[in-house]
């Protein structure tokens, strides 16, 4: 077998020494270094990468917020204003109506001092003509002369009655 | 060609040179260890050429070995194993490809050999040991005493987790030699049937051989990664002792 060839181990031993501490050096010095540094700025890019992702959303969410808050804010505002509208609506309106009423009531005293005034006229007249009426009645079937108080007294007395 | 399934494992020397009497000779197990430096070295160093922050797939594959291996030290050391995170790379790619690149016919594969894989594993046990020392002094020798044990069992204990601390180099690197020498022997063994057996026979081995090439890569992998979790569980154990 020729492994267990003892003359062999020598010339082997000091070339693997050679090679093997020409090995690390080039890995430990230059080939390592290299890979080790690629590695590491990939490492940052996608840190660096993440961290602006992460801001940006944050940012994106503040900006939402404001919106959502001026939303809010503005559709309140234009419920006020619409209150504010329709309350004044009803109180002209409640004052014209309030206007009107007075008018019409106005009107209505009036014209019912107008019908009070023509019932007392028209009653009054009643008095006159049925005393009249009655006078001459008196006259045309009893032929006496009747006096003119006492037919007054006697209508005022029968329209008392009635 | 031999047809000696073992003949492939022979080293061959192709410049003898001999340092203060030492055979220091550049052989064909130090060309596979030159193109496994090499290989892993343009493979990582090229790939990440372009730093791209999307990565394409030459780099995707550069990345991906390095976070497999950043995650298996942070997993089984945690954060006090960054530092031993370079060494075990180099382990664990080292010996990666030094065993894909053996899969390629008429290579070498350096990991087939004990005393490689033996100078590796004496290396991290060596290192795992003086780490326990330097962060833990001579407190780094409770190790050997389990917890919650009886008194009178510790004469039997102590020998056994001192046995079993000093076995833990032998079979990480058998387990890594034996693994590759096994595959390669079994496949050679099948191929030298091919030619032999004729059009009619020699199909059933050429099967046998394409199953066991998958198979050798799946292995391949794995022998990497297994010599490199446990070197992570060995650091673990000497920086956190129990």
């Amino acid at each position: 077998m020729p492994q267990l060839d003892v003359t062999t181990f020598a010339p082997q031993i000091v070339w693997l020494v050679i090679t093997f501490l020409a090995m690390y050096f080039i890995m430990a010095k230059v080939a390592l270094p290299r890979i080790a540094q690629v590695l590491d700025e990939r490492q940052t890019r996608i840190d660096d990468n993440l961290e602006k992702a992460a801001a940006l959303k944050k940012e994106a969410e503040e900006a939402a917020a404001a919106y959502e808050s001026s939303l809010a804010e503005a559709r309140s505002k234009a419920q006020d204003e619409v209150k504010a509208v329709i309350d004044a609506a009803n109180a002209e309106q409640a004052k014209k109506q309030d206007e009107l009423a007075a008018k019409l009531n106005k009107e209505l005293e009036a014209a019912e001092a107008r019908i009070a005034e023509a019932k007392d006229k028209a009653l009054a007249n009643i008095k006159e003509v049925s005393g009249e009426v009655a006078k001459a009645t008196v006259e045309k079937l009893s032929g006496v002369s009747v006096d003119d108080a006492a037919v007054e007294a006697a209508v005022a007395n029968a329209m008392e009655q009635n | 060609m031999s047809n000696n399934p073992l003949h492939q494992f022979t080293i061959t020397e192709i410049v003898p040179v001999e340092i203060a009497g030492i055979n220091a000779s550049f052989t064909n197990s130090a060309v596979a260890m030159v193109a496994t430096v090499a290989v892993v070295s343009i493979f990582l160093i090229m790939g990440m050429g372009g730093r791209s922050l999307v990565p394409g797939r030459w780099q995707s594959m550069a990345e991906l070995s390095y976070s497999f291996v950043a995650d298996m030290v942070r997993d089984n050391v945690g954060n006090e194993g960054r530092k031993y995170f370079p060494i075990i790379f180099s382990l664990f790619m080292f010996i990666l490809f030094g065993n894909f690149l053996g899969l390629l016919p008429y290579s070498f594969t350096f990991t087939s050999h004990v005393a490689v894989t033996f100078t590796l594993a004496m290396a991290v046990f060596i290192g795992v040991t003086l780490i326990g020392i330097a962060r833990h002094g001579l407190h780094f020798f409770t190790f050997f005493v389990p917890g919650g044990v009886p008194a009178v069992m510790l004469p039997l204990l102590v020998p056994i987790e001192i046995i079993s601390y000093l076995s833990r180099p032998v079979s990480l690197s058998i387990r890594l030699f034996a693994n590759m020498t096994a595959g390669h022997t079994m496949m050679k063994v099948f191929a030298a049937f091919i030619v032999p057996l004729g059009f009619l026979g020699g199909w059933a081995p050429f099967a046998v051989d394409v199953a066991l090439t998958g198979f050798e890569f799946l292995v391949a992998f794995l022998q990497a990664y297994v010599f490199a979790v446990l070197t992570c569980i060995y650091l673990n154990d000497s920086i956190h002792l129990h």
